[in-house]
């Protein structure tokens, strides 16, 4: 059994969050994440948006934490590493009730204490964003736009640099508690045991809570599909681009530019019964290509470069089904037992703030000593693409690995490449390559670099063919050699 | 700045081909920029024979063709770098590469030759719906697993798309010991050429499904089936035709896309139906001094028409290298009724040219017609015209007026 003051379930940006903010006391902290990667599941798939906060009822959780979580990530951007524009958003009206609906959600941003949103004209929106649909549109400032891989692998990678240990593949079974109240969590690799568990299982809070010993919480997921188009739609989108609100007062397809230079064009949304299908539906395409059209005015099949989806994992009531705030709690009864239900959008942009709401209810129940060690810093792979001439002139001559493209529609050195395979956590497949360095991610989508990328997966972790994995599970890539042959 | 005559960016069949043709045509100062270790470009994967039947008059393998070009590149003493990926061209003709020996290098040509080849298009671009697991490959990755690297991909089947190389790899996955349980295409015609159908689909038993195709990929984590259905004209799925295929692996062969990125960055302007430059009959793209020729300028059907044109392009970026400039083509070469798309799409009049094209449809017993006005310049009887093959026509100057427009139309 392998002890531990804090075990903390899902390595999500929520999950990783927390264990970052409890790095900073003195305490071992350990993240139990059931999956190949710290982003494969919800963490990953959304839109990357740095949200507001003008869509949420005052005083609910969503509101204050979107809003605290806006206003400091210039901040965590640069600390952590994390690619980041602060872009202003656009939502967009066609209608009078979509105006009506509008100047509504200004009103409410404005309790909620998001700076600087207006209505603006066609005019005013032709000088933001030409390509932007809509015959008018509130322009509200702090939005922004981040890569939601590298901001939840920053957060895990941090908190690995101030001691936290992550256990990947690592699938909570089952909970149990000892005499002296330290919680047993079973695991397909042995058991677990902390003093606190923070529960952070996204899609599974509801399923996890229950096995703490909290039941009664529903889990709705609801699934969006998106298209990702090439970074030559990329240039026309300048900002996101939003519909006015529904009468559900939801958000229909948007578009939006991503940190890189490609658009985003999603999502739909329609609860299912399985969060974890991610497959992407023939006529949730065809519904995206017509409504994202409106967005967005450069919609075109030549440009579509993949599609994906993801499911937001909201708290329903058990009765009525309808939709509730996110739930942060500690329970008298239930001690040692942190719970984090129904975390999601805007989750991403709310992750440190719930963290810290997470670390609190610790802190009020135990004197937590500060980590005098802790270093906020995080330092991300060194993008050769990013570097202007004369400093790609340098990296090369300062490490020869720079010179030598791994992935032609990105321009990923085989530098880059090197130090993702032997990232901190111990993430070892094709996928974690691709999104700590972006390899693959381009028009051909690996037709260059995957078989490159292989290789070097085998060379440098000594893996053979078959021991190759694309992302979660059994995933393999390869069956093994060719007849009579050896594995070049 | 290193100062380059005539700098040819990639080492395939085009790059070679050009390079030599350059030095033929006195042309001493030239560079290979090639990005792998070994030049030959896409054929150092295409271990199957059939290449240099028009060429050579005999039929080899993909390396033993290039290794004709690499060998006399090397007797001839041309400068071929190899390890070195492009970065960058601008108009101005200064090119940017990278490698690890040589580092940051940039040169200032007085002619670039763009023979960058082409790529595959993805389940990506098609949007094929379904889950993402492990096991889809493109046909030209999964020749470079099998060929190059000694890998196998997966065991039972499954062929999207009827394109060239997915036809090959059937029967290279069958030699293999894979079960190709079959070759899926949304047409109502092959992608790929007659012979391939014959050599790697019917000699195998391999069925071929035509106006079919993929609808659906389902599998978490490895691919555990496919479903794949009818479809209509419109190339929609037809209800009630679904059928679910349990398989480990998809292929898709499914087109080829000249890879013009770099050609984008020179300002070099593209033709939506090529999806490569626009050029005139000396292969000059609309920025003076950068030429195209080969798959980035158009997919080809053979390796030995990619090889001739890249020497027709060779010609004429030496004349434009020792007379300064070309001739001035201001007349429209435009695909008329039936017609896919031509090269060139400009031309002078006063001189001979080689004219490619393909057709829309299949199509038996048709004509042929070349017209400037209301004047016929050339009529050609086919007895088969499929869009799975390129044709060429030399045109003669005799035969041109300089004052018209030229539209290519089947009768």
């Amino acid at each position: 059994m392998r002890d531990y003051d804090v075990l903390v379930i899902g390595g999500g940006v929520v999950g990783s969050a927390v264990a970052r903010e409890l790095t900073r006391y003195r305490l071992k902290i350990g993240v139990l994440e059931r999956e190949s990667d710290v982003c494969t599941q919800t963490s990953g798939r959304n839109t990357g948006m740095l949200h507001a906060g003008f869509l949420y009822k005052p005083g609910t959780l969503k509101a204050k934490c979107a809003v605290e979580g806006n206003g400091e990530f210039d901040r965590v951007a640069k600390e952590l590493d994390v690619p980041f524009r602060r872009t202003g958003k656009l939502i967009v009206g066609f209608t009078e009730e979509h105006r009506r609906r509008l100047l509504a959600m200004i009103e409410r941003g404005r309790e909620n204490g998001v700076p600087g949103m207006e209505l603006i004209d066609r005019a005013r929106m032709d000088e933001i964003d030409p390509s932007a649909g809509g015959n008018f549109a509130v322009f509200c400032p702090t939005s922004g736009i981040l890569d939601p891989f590298l901001y939840t692998i920053a957060l895990a990678e941090n908190a690995v640099h101030n001691g936290a240990d992550y256990h990947l593949y690592t699938n909570v079974t089952g909970a149990a508690r000892l005499d002296d109240g330290r919680i047993v969590l079973n695991t397909n690799r042995g058991e677990f045991s902390a003093r606190w568990v923070v529960n952070s299982a996204g899609l599974n809070s509801a399923v996890i809570s229950e096995m703490l010993g909290i039941p009664g919480y529903r889990i709705q997921p609801i699934k969006g599909e998106y298209f990702v188009l090439d970074k030559k739609a990329g240039v026309f989108a300048k900002i996101p681009v939003y519909p006015a609100p529904t009468e559900r007062n939801t958000f229909d397809t948007h578009a939006t530019p991503t940190v890189d230079g490609n658009v985003l064009v999603g999502p739909n949304s329609f609860p299912v019964e399985d969060g974890e299908d991610y497959s992407v539906s023939r006529s949730g395409m065809n519904g995206l290509q017509e409504s994202g059209a409106k967005m967005f005015r450069h919609m075109k099949r030549e440009y579509y470069i993949r599609t994906f989806a993801g499911a937001r994992p909201k708290r329903v009531d058990p009765q009525t089904g309808e939709i509730q705030d996110f739930l942060i709690e500690r329970r008298d009864e239930v001690p040692g037992v942190i719970n984090l239900v129904g975390i999601e959008s805007p989750g991403l942009t709310s992750a440190l703030p719930i963290a810290r709401r997470a670390v609190r209810l610790i802190e009020e129940k135990e004197r937590l000593i500060p980590n005098d060690a802790f270093d906020p810093v995080r330092r991300g792979i060194r993008r050769f693409h990013e570097a202007s001439v004369s400093e790609k002139r340098q990296l090369v001559a300062e490490n020869p690995d720079y010179g030598e493209i791994i992935c032609r529609c990105e321009t990923v050195t085989r530098a880059e490449i090197l130090a993702a395979i032997h990232n901190p956590l111990g993430v070892t497949t094709v996928n974690g390559i691709k999104v700590r360095t972006r390899a693959s991610m381009g028009r051909c989508q690996g037709g260059y670099c995957e078989m490159r990328i292989t290789a070097m997966i085998r060379e440098e972790l000594g893996k053979a063919a078959e021991d190759v994995r694309l992302t979660n599970g059994r995933s393999f890539m390869f069956t093994g050699a060719v007849k009579g042959g050896e594995q070049a | 700045m290193t100062h380059v005559q005539a700098i040819v960016v990639g080492g395939g069949p085009a790059g070679l081909a050009a390079a030599l043709r350059l030095r033929e045509k006195g042309i001493e100062d030239i560079l290979i920029l090639e990005r792998e270790t070994l030049a030959g470009g896409i054929l150092r994967q295409c271990i199957h024979d059939g290449f240099g039947l028009t060429r050579f008059g005999e039929s080899l393998s993909g390396p033993e063709y290039a290794q004709r070009f690499i060998d006399r590149v090397a007797q001839e003493g041309i400068r071929c770098v190899a390890d070195t990926t492009v970065l960058d061209i601008s108009s101005d003709k200064t090119v940017t590469a990278v490698s690890r020996k040589r580092g940051l290098m940039q040169f200032q040509a007085d002619a670039v030759l763009l023979t960058m080849g082409c790529r595959e298009r993805t389940r990506g671009a098609l949007a094929v719906p379904g889950t993402r697991p492990s096991g889809i490959y493109t046909a030209g990755v999964a020749q470079n697993y099998i060929n190059l690297q000694n890998i196998m991909v997966g065991r039972e089947t499954v062929i999207m798309g009827s394109g060239d190389i997915g036809l090959i790899m059937a029967r290279r996955l069958t030699l293999e010991g894979a079960h190709v349980k079959g070759v899926y295409e949304v047409l109502p015609y092959p992608s790929g050429l007659p012979r391939n159908i014959e050599q790697c689909l019917n000699d195998y038993g391999i069925p071929l499904y035509l106006s079919h195709t993929v609808t659906e990929i389902r599998g978490r984590e490895r691919l555990e089936s496919v479903v794949v259905a009818q479809c209509d004209e419109r190339f929609e799925p037809i209800a009630g035709t679904e059928e679910e295929i349990p398989c480990d692996t998809l292929i898709l062969s499914v087109g080829l896309i000249p890879e013009n990125e770099l050609s984008l960055a020179a300002g070099v302007a593209l033709d939506a139906r090529t999806r490569g430059a626009f050029v005139d009959e000396h292969c000059q793209t609309n920025v003076p001094g950068v030429f195209a020729a080969g798959n980035v300028l158009h997919v080809h059907d053979l390796v030995d028409f990619v090889s001739l044109e890249a020497e027709q392009m060779a010609e004429s970026a030496a004349e434009y290298l020792n007379a300064g400039s070309l001739p001035a083509c201001c007349l429209e070469v435009k695909a008329g009724a039936d017609i896919g798309h031509v090269i060139p799409q400009r031309i002078s009049g006063t001189r001979d040219f080689t004219l490619s094209l393909r057709v829309r449809k299949p199509m038996r017993n048709v004509t042929l017609v070349l017209a400037q006005k209301d004047r016929t310049v050339k009529r050609v009887r086919l007895r088969k015209a499929l869009p799975a093959e390129m044709i060429q026509l030399t045109v003669r100057k005799a035969d041109l007026c300089e004052d018209a427009d030229l539209e290519v139309y089947v009768e």
